[in-house]
């Protein structure tokens, strides 16, 4: 395969359970900047393309390349390390530490078990973690242990763990499943802040809030593009009506 | 002096001025309050409980803190311990004190198995330096194969605690089948002296005690750096949502791996420490039952609690050198009762107990509210 221009290219991706193909032939290109939403029905793959992009599931053929450099041989952590970060679909933080520890422990720094163990917490850490807990709205709860906090803040406490690591591709599996209408109508503020300096994958159902964030949708259905374009186009498209949007 | 003591109260070892506190008392217990309060006879007793103390304290690192449960640090105790005691038993087996075997100069239990040399692997123990160099290393080393063959594959949580398990009874069968390179059921003993040093002496008990508790507490602060170092708030983060530490970048087994080893090393600087102070080692340190013991030692002190699992320790032995004196067959069915209480009804055990209720004494609350900005800093398992 040839280099491209593309933050993320994923050509000719197929993964299959026991004959299954969860993903089969999946082609998708994502550039720089770009705010790419994939929607689709139930079991269309969604979730299975991010746990390939970030290694947790491994691919049966085809080739993930990040920044023209191919992820799919690399471990989970090599992965990130690379630049791409991952939230899960249920906010997945340290609930025992504080909002500021939450933060501070996701610091791309240390991250060898000597560095870590000789890790200082120097001002630029602490200015990186004031300045990602200002991001995400969690200013006021630094020293609150991230079990108390509500649904929502989880979602963007996890977000900001990952901002913490600059990603230039971060990848979001359903943030606001679960949020309320204002705290939606904050993350897709959030969301569309982030995404100016680089790129952002986001697995949505809510199609309101994807209206608000996508640059661009991917519909996907039975591990295969059904369609891909501007919000618009896609609404329209009447393959998409038939299998997900509907009636 | 008050900004000398702010510093040492600063510094990460020590873990604030609560921290402080509680290894000032802990440190006049064991220094000061049970050599002038016990006699010579229970305070060796006291010195080998305070040998397990090694292993709870390694428990709380490895799980108290990172969630990863071995039932087989007797491995590591009995490594250690072996080590001490093959160096002490070759020093006891000088030719003319052995002159009636077959094979003069071997060790007794050698030569009933009519074994004519040192095995190869005795070698090395001749030697004081190498063998504290073996103490260390060699539980290190196992405790690498067994952590990269494990963790790199990702099995844990119960499985791995099965293993370790598995292990410790592989070894102590070990142990006992191959009599003539390790003296078998009965283990290694009559050992006498450390390069002529008489262990055995009133002078000498002490010294080892204290030798002891020093190298106890030099645990504990190594202990401490590590978990207030962001080693020890991964060592959170993993317990919590290993995947989410896996997914921030970090390659999760690394850590396991050196945990294990370093809780490793404090178990077998312990078991060393138990050779030296109790005169002997045997396969009965190293099996199931020990290895479970020292975990329930550590859940009654407070898994996360450094110092709580050396009380923890002192606790249950001395109930079990009490009961097992005075009711010797009750004693079993209160361990057992004593480690479902702990689980049921007080997980964090002694010292979760200490943080509910003697800190709201008036005394104590205002001493550690005036700290309350220093401690927020601090990773919060690092603390008590």
């Amino acid at each position: 395969m040839s280099n491209t221009d593309f933050v993320l290219a994923i050509e000719d991706l197929t993964v299959s359970f026991d004959g299954f193909k969860a993903v089969d032939s999946l082609n998708m290109y994502i550039d720089k900047n770009e705010l790419r939403v994939v929607i689709g029905p139930n079991g269309a793959g969604k979730t299975t393309v991010l746990d390939l992009i970030c290694g947790r599931t491994k691919s049966t053929s085809g080739s993930i390349k990040f920044k023209n450099r191919e992820l799919t041989k690399l471990a989970e952590h090599e992965i990130v390390r690379a630049g791409v970060g991952r939230k899960f679909q249920t906010p997945s933080i340290y609930e025992n530490l504080s909002v500021y520890q939450n933060l501070e422990v996701s610091y791309p720094q240390g991250r060898g078990v000597w560095g870590s163990l000789l890790f200082k917490r120097t001002l630029a850490v602490k200015a990186q973690v004031m300045k990602i807990a200002e991001e995400i709205m969690l200013t006021d709860f630094l020293e609150m242990e991230a079990a108390l906090l509500s649904h929502g803040q989880k979602q963007w406490l996890e977000i900001g763990m990952l901002l913490m690591q600059d990603p230039e591709l971060l990848m979001l599996d359903e943030p606001v499943a679960g949020m309320s209408a204002k705290e939606r109508d904050q993350t897709a503020e959030l969301l569309n802040k982030i995404s100016r300096n680089r790129s952002v994958l986001v697995i949505e159902h809510d199609m309101e809030f994807v209206k608000k964030i996508a640059h661009k949708v991917t519909v996907l259905h039975q591990g295969k593009i059904l369609a891909e374009g501007s919000m618009d186009r896609v609404q329209e498209d009447e393959k998409v009506i038939e299998v997900y949007l509907g009636h | 002096m008050n900004t000398l003591f702010n510093k040492i109260a600063s510094s990460s070892i020590v873990g604030g001025k609560q921290g402080l506190l509680g290894l000032a008392v802990l440190a006049a217990l064991i220094f000061i309050i049970l050599p002038l309060g016990v006699d010579l006879f229970r305070l060796n007793l006291i010195g080998k409980y305070l040998t397990y103390a090694f292993v709870a304290v390694s428990l709380v690192l490895l799980w108290g803190n990172g969630g990863i449960l071995s039932l087989g640090q007797g491995i590591f105790f009995g490594l250690g311990g072996y080590g001490m005691a093959m160096f002490m038993k070759l020093e006891a087996s000088d030719p003319i004190t052995t002159k009636i075997q077959t094979t003069p100069g071997i060790p007794d239990f050698m030569d009933w198995n009519q074994l004519t040399s040192i095995p190869w692997f005795w070698q090395p123990f001749k030697s004081l330096p190498l063998t504290i160099l073996a103490i260390l290393v060699i539980p290190a080393l196992f405790a690498y194969l067994i952590g990269f063959a494990m963790f790199k594959r990702r099995v844990g949580g119960v499985y791995f605690a099965i293993i370790t398990q598995a292990i410790a009874l592989i070894l102590s069968i070990l142990i006992v089948g191959q009599q003539g390179f390790t003296g078998g059921v009965n283990g290694i003993t009559d050992l006498k002296t450390v390069l002529g040093w008489d262990t055995r002496t009133d002078a000498a008990k002490y010294i080892l005690y204290y030798l002891n508790g020093i190298l106890l507490f030099g645990s504990i602060f190594l202990s401490r750096y590590i978990l207030s170092s962001k080693f020890g708030m991964l060592l959170l983060a993993m317990r919590d949502k290993e995947e989410r530490v896996r997914f921030s970048g970090y390659d999760v087994s690394d850590f396991k791996i050196f945990i294990f080893c370093v809780a490793a090393i404090i178990s077998a600087i312990g078991g060393a420490m138990f050779t030296l102070q109790v005169g002997f080692m045997s396969p009965s340190f190293v099996g199931i039952v020990p290895s479970i013991e020292m975990v329930i030692f550590c859940a009654v002190g407070g898994r996360a609690s450094l110092i709580g699992a050396v009380y923890g320790t002192l606790l249950v032995n001395y109930g079990k050198t009490f009961f097992s004196e005075t009711y010797p067959e009750l004693w079993l069915f209160l361990m057992g009762g004593l480690f479902i209480s702990v689980v049921m009804f007080f997980p964090d055990g002694i010292a979760g107990l200490y943080n509910k209720y003697a800190r709201k004494i008036k005394f104590l609350n205002r001493f550690t509210e005036t700290n309350k900005v220093a401690a927020t800093t601090e990773p919060k398992g690092a603390k008590a």
